[in-house]
């Protein structure tokens, strides 16, 4: 089957920062993404968890699917929301059918 | 002091705290015991609809007068002042930088919503009656301390500002919304409409009360384990300091104001308590380099604990004291 090359950015964000990620990305021209949440983890900021949280505490991944010629763009509008917060960005290469989508 | 420590050891083998205690105990041994998410949210706003309809029933009973207009603004004045104060605290009995010492400063001006639920309960467990209206003091209360925080950090040049949108959703996050519109319902509907939801509010609010505080003892205990070295001792001292300084700034409020005895003691128990789910929140959007291990510490870690156990016993016997009943 034929199959497209794409660009896979994951961001795990603190969840208070989500509504300004996915409106920086829309307003890049970003046409969709994904939310999930995550559980737990840990790294520079310690270990946490998701368990009887109440607030909007906690983090979230939001994963975007994106033709490589528009990852600069997308990369400069996640930047600017999460430069300064605790969170992790990834890029990995990924294969997807139907290009026209992303 | 004997009536004062009476009441602590009155307050100390409560469900509610016992309930507390047993998360906090249940965290730093490292038992796996937790309640999931979905289910504290769910407490939560169970909690949050059942205080804020009994108050809008309580303001329907007894009508409104003008110290609720008063404490209104007694509230505002004390969310944004509070946070003065505990900068000044801080500067002077701990070593954080002014944009650590702001962020921390802006929890003890707003409030925490539980412990004022948990004071209520004691309050209605010793016969005492207290001002319905005390419930939008504390919604009022929510959001000033963290314009007082970005001006301070402002102030010191270091940065600090309101991003666009933060107001609007301090102003309508979920809580004060609940909250709010809870109490907006009893008001309308009043004793005819708790009568109705009586079985589902009033009987079983205590049950649900104890198992919320055992989930906030298993977050604080998480807290505390992960934190060691983060805090220093003179940062403990503020979080136990502060709260005894809000209650007495408070104190002095609620008598100008003209509260009763119950007023005066969720008055204090509003100045005395440190936000952990709001505040933090906005922090994270406001100020992302102050350290959120060292705000939520000391507000969930120590102050709350504190207000919880001690705290609201002291306050009861002062006011009793000054106000007397």
């Amino acid at each position: 089957m034929q199959t497209h090359t794409a660009k896979r950015v994951e961001i795990v964000i603190e969840a208070p920062l989500e509504n300004r990620l996915t409106k920086a990305l829309t307003e890049a021209g970003v046409t969709g993404f994904t939310i999930l949440p995550v559980l737990g983890g840990s790294g520079r900021s310690g270990v946490w968890t998701r368990e009887g949280q109440v607030g909007r505490a906690g983090m979230v991944q939001v994963v975007c699917l994106i033709k490589p010629e528009r990852l600069d763009g997308l990369l400069d509008a996640a930047f600017s929301v999460v430069e300064k917060h605790i969170g992790v960005v990834s890029i990995t290469d990924a294969q997807v059918l139907r290009a026209e989508r992303f | 002091m004997q009536e004062i420590l009476s009441l602590a050891g009155a307050n100390l083998v409560s469900p509610i705290i016992l309930s507390f205690a047993l998360g906090l105990t249940a965290a730093l041994a490292r038992s796996d015991l937790t309640i999931p998410e979905a289910v504290a949210k769910g407490m939560s706003i169970y909690l949050l609809f059942a205080i804020g309809f009994k108050g809008g029933v309580a303001v329907s009973t007894h009508g409104i007068d003008q110290t609720l207009i008063l404490s209104l603004v007694a509230g505002l004045i004390l969310s944004f002042g509070l946070p003065l104060v505990a900068f000044a605290l801080l500067r002077v009995m701990t070593g954080l930088s002014n944009i650590d010492a702001a962020a921390v400063a802006a929890h003890y001006g707003s409030i925490s919503i539980v412990t004022f639920v948990a004071a209520t309960s004691v309050l209605q467990g010793r016969l005492i009656d207290s001002e319905g209206y005390m419930v939008a003091v504390a919604a009022v209360m929510e959001a000033p301390a963290i314009l007082s925080a970005l001006w301070l950090v402002a102030r010191s040049g270091a940065g600090g500002k309101m991003e666009p949108g933060l107001m609007r959703e301090l102003l309508l996050n979920g809580s004060i919304v609940l909250l709010v519109g809870a109490f907006f319902i009893g008001a309308i509907t009043g004793e005819q409409g708790l009568a109705e939801i009586s079985p589902f509010i009033v009987a079983p609010f205590k049950g649900v009360l104890c198992l919320f505080l055992l989930d906030m003892g298993l977050i604080a205990g998480r807290g505390l384990r992960q934190s060691r070295g983060v805090v220093s001792i003179g940062a403990v001292g503020f979080a136990i300091l502060m709260p005894l300084v809000g209650a007495m700034i408070g104190l002095g409020a609620g008598l100008l104001v003209g509260l009763s005895l119950g007023g005066v003691v969720l008055m204090m128990v509003l100045s005395a308590s440190a936000s952990y789910i709001a505040v933090p929140a906005a922090m994270r959007v406001a100020l992302p380099e102050a350290n959120p291990s060292v705000y939520l510490t000391l507000s969930l870690g120590v102050t709350f604990p504190f207000n919880l156990t001690l705290g609201i016993p002291l306050y009861l016997a002062l006011a009793q004291i000054v106000v007397g009943g």
